[in-house]
């Protein structure tokens, strides 16, 4: 074959090696998500109330300890587990118990879910209850919110804070 | 396993013939797969420490900064990150194809295990390295790679407080994470160069850098493809948007979509067993293990041409052990050797022409031993009843044999080119046992077993030991590197050489006649 078709052929397989590179390092367009769609992420970190109420030792009790290991008080290192809600336009979407982290139980429970839903008007109920009582929440918070499409609502509980917390 | 692999050597040969049409053998990309895979290695180094000059670490400066190079500084840093990204690229499509091609070509098990296990977590480390240098431009693809990644990092279930919290919202972010993923970017990178030089240390003489030619025309090419179709950014990352219509890097992230979509245990699960699958394919059936050469230290007087040649270092030179009186001896070190028998085909010792005593080499293959080689050859050529007869010798990794006889063509298989001494050659035509001889292994460049080739045009040209002695006739001598498709090319060329040697007078009358000449030229 003529030199100069040889030298032509390198050319074209380096254009169609480096046009595929060139293509697939950004196309197909991936859609993450259909447009008219927007996303509700809740995910906070929390840790329920004890399991058992601190009690305080008898002095024989501290005296039975060692020097340097006594306290007034001991306490379980076990957590309660903690129920949460969220509630669209009075539809509950999310009902969990979440029980805590840690092989002892003492970690703080985790949370991390997304929900999908059409891009419009809601009323956003969040609720938490951390002491474990069946019959009420300690915490509740409500937002009433216009989500754009594609919108990513992000909602984290911080109870310093008065609860949960929405991020526009 | 093996129609698989056959299937994929055929499409790799088929691909190297085409290939071999416009690009010089020595140029042939597929041929330099592993060398490609440093030069874009280098490629990708050299532009991201001149990327990082202009870059600034930080959730709130990064993607301001990679703007600025794109857009203000395009004809240098721009110029640099766009050779980045593709260089990056072209380093996952040369590593997957060098890691697919030796599968298909058969080597990666046995002795060369150590290379394919080595190669594995450099694959995982490309990747890591990938994916945290997307993480760091913080553009909307960024934020769907470090969410995506932090989800699925969290679904293993070992972190106390999940990543992706970190990315929940703007407030969440911290520039200390984008701390770590610029130590992560540098530093694994360099882990995997580790790895490489340890990928290396079973193989004589790498090949590290590609041919000059091919590394011009890789470089020109890609520099024109980043001042063509430069880099970019896909907008600022913005934790309160879903990022949406996101245009992924597939060499890098084609799981990505899966990851996101399916659950942990599913995505952990496959994960887990591709990387065990990957590890464990050297040792999964069928098994197949040749007897490793054996040193015999009565004919071995420490000459290490079979050091020099072994392709896999696979002997050492060591002290003396019998008290004979040479100062060393070979030793082969069993799990390195492939036995592809080229030390044996390099021992001076290993000449046919051996009467006196039994033909026992310095170093020898116990599977297909140059003795038993010389007998075969003696019950082939007798067999041979049609003039001219031809003498094929070749290996099993070459051009197909099988069916190649008739009574005028013997077949002699050897391990590899390389195996043959070129004694063999100069005892077929002087003992005559045949008109002519014809040599046919690998395709060019492509030895199997790396330098056969190499060596036996070497040893054949007289420029590397042992060498085929002058007074061979080159005119009965054909050699035919053509791989596994080339059959029709030997069947035409046993064709044409049959009629060639059909009009030359006999070996032993050249003989005479040569003598007679030089005696005349002696007298005049």
């Amino acid at each position: 074959m003529p030199d100069l078709f040889r030298y032509a052929g390198q050319a074209l397989f380096y254009a169609v090696v480096m046009l595929g590179i060139g293509y697939f390092s950004q196309r197909p367009i991936y859609e993450n998500i259909p447009p008219d769609k927007a996303q509700i992420l809740l995910s906070f970190s929390h840790g329920g109330a004890r399991a058992e109420a601190c009690r305080r030792l008898s002095s024989e009790e501290i005296a039975r300890l060692p020097p340097n290991e006594r306290r007034p008080n001991t306490c379980s290192r076990r957590r309660l587990p903690i129920r949460v809600q969220l509630l669209l336009d009075e539809e509950v979407i999310f009902d969990r118990i979440l029980q805590p982290t840690g092989l002892a139980g003492d970690g703080p429970a985790h949370a991390y879910e997304k929900f999908l839903v059409p891009a419009g008007r809601y009323r956003l109920v969040a609720r938490l209850e951390d002491r474990g009582r069946a019959d009420s929440f300690a915490y509740e918070n409500e937002l009433v919110v216009e989500l754009r499409p594609r919108q990513n609502l992000p909602i984290d509980f911080k109870a310093d804070k008065g609860g949960f917390i929405f991020y526009l | 396993m093996n129609a698989l692999r056959h299937a994929l050597r055929l499409a790799f040969e088929i691909a190297r013939n085409a290939l071999g049409r416009i690009f010089p053998d020595a140029w042939n990309p597929l041929l330099h797969l592993g060398a490609l895979g440093f030069f874009f290695y280098w490629i990708v180094t050299v532009s991201g420490i001149y990327v990082y000059a202009f870059f600034d670490t930080g959730a709130a400066q990064a993607f301001g900064s990679v703007e600025r190079m794109t857009y203000e500084q395009w004809f240098h840093a721009g110029l640099m990150r766009s050779l980045h990204r593709y260089a990056s690229d072209g380093l996952v499509v040369v590593m997957l194809l060098h890691l697919l091609r030796e599968f298909a070509y058969d080597r990666y098990r046995g002795a060369r295990s150590f290379s394919w296990l080595t190669g594995v977590p450099v694959l995982v480390l490309v990747y890591v390295a990938g994916i945290t240098g997307y993480w760091l431009v913080w553009d909307k693809l960024a934020q769907y790679v470090a969410i995506v990644t932090s989800e699925w990092l969290d679904k293993a279930g070992i972190f106390g407080q999940p990543i992706a919290r970190n990315f929940l919202s703007p407030e969440h972010l911290s520039d200390r994470f984008f701390t770590l993923m610029v130590f992560m970017h540098i530093a694994v990178p360099l882990i995997a160069l580790l790895i490489l030089w340890v990928h290396l240390q079973r193989i004589t003489k790498p090949r590290i850098n590609p041919p000059r030619g091919l590394a011009v025309g890789t470089l020109l090419s890609l520099l024109v493809l980043s001042l063509v179709w430069p880099a970019t950014s896909q907008g600022p990352a913005d934790l309160l948007e879903v990022p949406a219509d996101i245009g992924l890097d597939w060499f890098y992230l084609p799981l990505y979509p899966l990851f996101e979509a399916l659950p942990g245990p599913v995505t952990w699960g496959s994960s887990i067993a591709l990387l065990v699958m990957f590890l464990a394919i050297p040792w999964l059936p069928p098994m197949r293990r040749a007897k490793p050469a054996r040193v015999d230290l009565s004919n071995c007087n420490g000459c290490a041409r079979c050091f020099a040649d072994c392709p896999y270092s696979a002997i050492t030179m060591v002290a003396r052990t019998d008290g004979r009186p040479f100062e060393r001896e070979a030793r082969v070190n069993a799990a390195l050797c492939v036995a592809c028998g080229i030390c044996a085909g390099a021992c001076p010792t290993a000449t046919p022409f051996r009467r006196a005593t039994a033909l026992m080499p310095g170093i020898d293959l116990p599977d297909l031993p140059l003795a038993r080689l010389r007998e075969h050859l003696h019950e082939i050529s007798a067999r041979l009843t049609e003039r001219p007869r031809i003498m094929v010798f070749g290996c099993g990794n070459g051009v197909p044999l099988a069916g190649l006889e008739n009574p005028g063509v013997g077949v002699v298989r050897i391990a590899c080119s390389g195996h043959l001494p070129p004694s063999f050659i100069d005892y077929v035509l002087s003992r005559d046992l045949a008109e002519g001889v014809v040599l046919t292994g690998c395709s060019e460049g492509d030895c199997h077993n790396r330098f056969g080739i190499t060596w036996t045009e070497q040893r054949i040209a007289g420029v590397r030991d042992p060498y085929l002695r002058a007074r061979v006739p080159r005119h009965r001598l054909r050699i035919l590197w053509a791989g596994p498709l080339g059959r029709s090319r030997l069947e035409e060329l046993l064709v044409r050489f049959a009629a060639e040697l059909a009009v030359l007078p006999s070996h032993a009358e050249e003989r005479v006649r040569r003598r007679r000449e030089l005696a005349e030229a002696g007298d005049a």
